[in-house]
């Protein structure tokens, strides 16, 4: 397939500036280079590509957005949108490690912890010298995290954790995991470090979605982690929210990556597949289904830009980024399956990206919030009514 | 140690050029542009010589604002300074070179460095060109260099095999694909980039010696032909390629 080189229907660029554009060509490069040419194989055998992350560090793609004293770019929210939306374009489990790390791991770290955890560890973390994981959901609490069983209780030397999470992303490879849990009935953050006793962190296997990237349970039994480790700013389920808005912001960018994957390869696919006699894309149908994607991508680059225009300006409300990612993720599923419709049976086969964007999507659109919550979040913020309970 | 490199602002590799109206020129309408990939390869080089003697990069291209596009590239790669030469009138390839040599006299640098033709015209010939107006020596297609005391050690690839020449500082190095394996551009480095100046100056038109009379798309390729889709099908094949391509 020919090099991709953007979707940009409506002159969009010329609302970014020159440096918003090198940061996402550098990292558009660096996905053609790096991770379009494995990701296949290790969607296949169900492996995260973890020789990866010393080169992702060493572009700087780790808490891109914090101080430069912790070995951080501090870009601002927009260019930080436009390296998500590029990682995602390779493939979602690639954007997800880059999200846990940045916005669940190292953001809590920087806004809730206190110096000495901020200089120790956001660094460590920026080089990926140290890999992260945000434990927020349980078996038996997705949606509702805030009736999470797990609790901490202060002991002599420390804290103990009892509990367990699931669905944690880079669990079992993670060196550090923040951890939410209950301490005398307030939702609290806690650092707890790989190898620590009573902490472990088994792989799930069985995925049909999101294949390259690392999925977990963490258990906890009688762990004893010390006092220093709880983040002190931390307090209420708000300071898990905080670290989830950060998170989506950057899944709405990335929504757009993974959707101009498949608009670009259903695009190419429908001007060289020939059937009757003429090009696929002389079908009206097919042009109807074309039409879809670039419409929904371009609404959707829109959405993105204007939200991180005013994040950027500290003005974004976290109902805001609810909107961008439940629109954003919805359209780029459906733009995904339109893909595979338009590639035949060409597109089930992995010789194409679109099969895998669309097994990706179903995560997305689970993760960091359901289509569904996010619906009721932003019902709510309209109508002043709460409808999820 | 003074190191420059030219760099030159082309249109992508995957961009498809239309001809202008005046039939003479690239139209630029939806044309992406990017820092020669030659030029690349020369920007890389002098990053590794600072890294190995210190001293400092500086980059220089030839055109107008639109070039500072590609110098804030070279600057995020860790160039340290950028000076745009802005002149939009036509130039030859000698044109090219002169504004180029101009500054470099100026500047007196220990070495130049510049990829071996630039992707829009072909021409491959400014880096020759600047060193002979300098009075300088310059090794062409380099794919290993060595700079030690002053003392240039340059593997050349040469037409079925590679030549070694030896030759002092200061030198023009021409780079070719395979001296080295340019680094992207850090996050960082391309905020750092932001906040350095790029110099400006205006140099003046000079006549060119070389005019564009024409600038066409190549005809359109003859469609294929499929003789056969299995072994019955070579007889045919070889014929076809002795009798009417002519190549057997
Ligand atoms: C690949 C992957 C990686 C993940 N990584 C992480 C991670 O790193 N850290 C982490 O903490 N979590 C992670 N998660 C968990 C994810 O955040 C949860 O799966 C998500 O919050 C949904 O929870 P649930 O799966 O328990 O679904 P449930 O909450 O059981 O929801 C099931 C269905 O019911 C709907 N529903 C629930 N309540 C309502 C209601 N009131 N009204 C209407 N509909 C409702 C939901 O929308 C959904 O459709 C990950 C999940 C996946 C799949
Ligand atoms: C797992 C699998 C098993 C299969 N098993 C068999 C089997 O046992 N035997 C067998 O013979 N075949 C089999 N097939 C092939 C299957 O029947 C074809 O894939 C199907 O007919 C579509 O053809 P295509 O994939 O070449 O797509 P194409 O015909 O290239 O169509 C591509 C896209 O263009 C659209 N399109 C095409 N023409 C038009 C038009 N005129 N107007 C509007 N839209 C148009 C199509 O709807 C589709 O969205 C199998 C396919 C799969 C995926």
């Amino acid at each position: 397939m020919p090099k991709f080189q953007g979707v940009d229907y409506y002159n969009i660029d010329a609302l970014l500036s020159e440096d918003e554009i090198l940061v996402r060509n550098t990292v558009r490069e660096f996905v053609d280079d790096n991770v379009l040419p494995v990701i296949e194989k290790h969607n296949r055998a169900g492996t995260f590509p973890a020789h990866l992350i010393k080169q992702m560090a060493e572009l700087g793609l780790f808490g891109a957005t914090l101080p430069a004293k912790y070995g951080c770019a501090e870009l601002n929210n927009v260019a930080y949108g436009l390296m998500m939306q590029e990682l995602e374009r390779g493939d979602s489990g690639i954007r997800s490690f880059a999200s846990v790390q940045s916005g669940l791991v190292m953001f809590p770290v920087f806004a809730f912890g206190s110096e000495e955890q901020k200089d120790y560890w956001l660094p460590k973390l920026a080089t990926g010298e140290k890999i992260g994981c945000f434990g927020l959901t349980e078996p038996d609490f997705g949606s509702n995290p805030g009736g999470m069983i797990t609790h901490a209780e202060k002991k002599s030397g420390g804290y103990v954790l009892n509990g367990a999470k699931m669905w944690i992303t880079n669990g079992t490879i993670a060196d550090v995991a923040v951890v939410w849990a209950k301490l005398d009935g307030e939702i609290k953050g806690f650092l707890v470090e790989k190898g620590t006793k009573g902490y472990e962190a088994p792989e799930m296997h069985g995925k049909h979605s999101l294949r390259a990237s690392v999925t977990s349970e963490l258990v906890f039994q009688d762990c004893l982690i010390p006092g220093k480790n709880l983040l002190p700013k931390t307090g209420g389920l708000k300071s898990p929210l905080m670290c989830l808005s950060q998170a989506r912001y950057g899944i709405a960018w990335g929504a757009l990556g993974a959707a101009m994957a498949c608009y670009d390869a259903a695009l190419q696919y429908s001007l060289s597949r020939v059937q009757f006699d003429k090009p696929i894309a002389s079908f009206q149908m097919t042009q109807e289904k074309l039409v879809y994607m670039v419409t929904e991508i371009t609404k959707g680059q829109l959405l993105c830009l204007q939200l991180g225009r005013l994040k950027d300006q500290d003005r974004a409300k976290f109902t805001q980024i609810c909107m961008a990612k439940r629109n954003n993720v919805y359209h780029a599923l459906e733009i995904a399956r339109t893909a595979r419709e338009i590639l035949g049976a060409n597109g089930i086969l992995d010789e194409y990206p679109v099969m895998r964007h669309a097994a990706n999507l179903e995560s997305v659109k689970t993760y960091e919030g359901t289509h569904e919550m996010h619906t009721l979040i932003i019902g709510e913020d309209i109508t002043g009514i709460a409808a999820f309970n | 140690m003074k190191i420059l490199v030219f760099v030159n602002h082309v249109p992508d590799t995957e961009t498809k050029v239309k001809v202008s109206a005046d039939g003479k020129t690239i139209d630029p309408a939806g044309v992406n542009y990017m820092l020669n990939p030659y030029d690349e390869i020369a920007v890389e080089e002098g990053l590794k010589l600072r890294e190995k003697s210190s001293g400092e990069v500086v980059v220089v291209s030839l055109g107008t604002d639109a070039n500072k596009e590609t110098l804030r590239k070279a600057l995020a790669m860790g160039c340290d300074k950028a000076v745009v030469l802005k002149d939009s009138s036509p130039r030859d390839s000698f044109g090219v070179a002169r504004a180029l040599a101009d500054y470099a006299k100026e500047y007196s640098p220990d070495i130049i460095l510049c990829g071996k033709q630039s992707i829009d015209y072909d021409d491959a010939q400014v880096g020759g060109l600047v060193a002979e107006m300098l009075g300088l020596p310059s090794i062409s297609v380099v794919v290993n260099l060595d700079v030690t005391d002053g003392a240039i050690v340059a593997e050349r690839e040469i037409e079925g095999g590679h030549e070694i020449v030896h030759s002092r500082l200061p030198a023009v190095i021409i780079a070719q694909k395979g001296l080295n394996q340019p680094r992207y551009p850090s996050l960082k480095g391309i905020m750092d980039a932001k906040r350095k100046q790029i110099e400006e100056r205006v140099v003046s038109a000079i006549k060119p010696r070389v005019e564009v009379l024409a600038m066409k798309k190549p005809s359109a390729k003859p469609p294929g032909k499929i003789v056969g889709t299995d072994a019955s099908a070579i007889p045919e094949l070889v014929r076809l390629l002795h009798e009417e391509a002519k190549i057997i």
